[in-house]
């Protein structure tokens, strides 16, 4: 499989997979109608990268806004790396939040609860 | 009443409201792009703060794609046509009100009903609880929202939800929302 970058739009986040070093970054904004048509691709090419993935993996996610028919995509995401992690590997998420966005951090502190994987939460002055 | 002191007094009424933008029309993605775009420079016009800001976003996001996805089409209303729908936001002392209108069945009407009932009858903690368990049952619907949407409108909201039915023809009802949004 390749390396991946598909590059942000008003409503869809950018995406950076770099399956060498073993880094997923998802930055931006996560408000597509339709989030299944733009999450599918990419839980397509976790499912690759999980056959030979590295010792460690490490996800940014650094969102401004995601809306709910997101979420339950990121939780797909999230549920394919615990699979990895489910195999013996270490698998990092540095939940990334601005300062002033709460609402941001409650919501990394969720996946956090529903996830098995090791969440950081990351505050930043602004994105 | 004359039709242009009509015109006039629909702008005075929205006026007084304090309605910063208004629509009512058809649905279309490129409209709930276009009602963001204007909403989120307006609140960068006004210096609101970036907690409000945010906030206001998400719900707004959220109660488009609401009506992007949920409305339901009365059987010969006005023949071919659409039905319409109605967004406005508007500005109040304590913060901003978004507000939406449209048709929905009343078999649809009546789970809904019901559902933001429950909703309103819950803490803020039942309802942040409510949203991790709904989250979490890995259910989806096709359009993938698999039913987050008014759970998370009510958890960023913060505030019951205001809404209510009225009886149309046909078997539908027209469903109105009024969530507010307070500054800090």
């Amino acid at each position: 499989m390749e390396s991946i970058k598909i590059e942000g739009s008003p409503k869809t986040p950018t995406v950076e997979f770099d399956k060498d070093g073993g880094v997923l970054a998802i930055k931006g904004r996560s408000i597509p109608e339709n989030s299944i048509d733009f999450y599918k691709p990419l839980i397509g090419w976790i499912d690759a990268y999980a056959l030979q993935p590295k010792e460690e993996t490490v996800i940014h996610m650094q969102l401004e806004y995601f809306n709910t028919s997101s979420s339950k995509c990121i939780l797909d995401v999230f549920k394919k790396l615990e699979n990895i992690k489910k195999a013996g590997k270490t698998v990092r998420v540095k939940w990334h939040y601005e300062e002033d966005d709460e609402d941001m951090l409650e919501a990394g502190e969720d996946y956090d609860a529903i996830i098995d994987l090791d969440f950081e939460m990351i505050k930043e002055e602004e994105f | 009443m004359t039709e242009i002191q009509e015109i006039f007094d629909l702008y005075d009424s929205m006026e007084r409201k304090n309605i910063m933008l208004s629509f009512k029309g058809d649905m279309s993605t490129d409209l709930l792009t276009s009602i963001l775009q204007l909403i989120e420079n307006k609140l960068d016009r006004f210096g609101e703060s970036p907690k409000v800001k945010k906030r206001m976003f998400n719900i707004l996001v959220e109660c488009l794609q609401n009506l992007h996805h949920h409305i339901d089409i009365p059987r010969n209303i006005n023949s071919e046509n659409t039905p319409s729908i109605i967004v406005m936001v508007a500005k109040n002392v304590t913060g901003y009100s978004i507000i939406t209108g449209n048709f929905i069945f009343e078999d649809n009407a009546d789970v809904l009903k019901s559902r933001l009932e429950e909703i309103n009858a819950m803490s803020k903690d039942e309802i942040k609880q409510l949203y991790k368990s709904v989250l979490a049952d890995g259910k989806m619907s096709e359009k993938g929202g698999g039913g987050l949407g008014m759970i998370d409108i009510a958890r960023r909201s913060g505030e019951k939800l205001d809404f209510g039915f009225v009886p149309f023809e046909n078997g539908s009802s027209f469903f109105s929302l009024n969530v507010k949004v307070k500054q800090d």
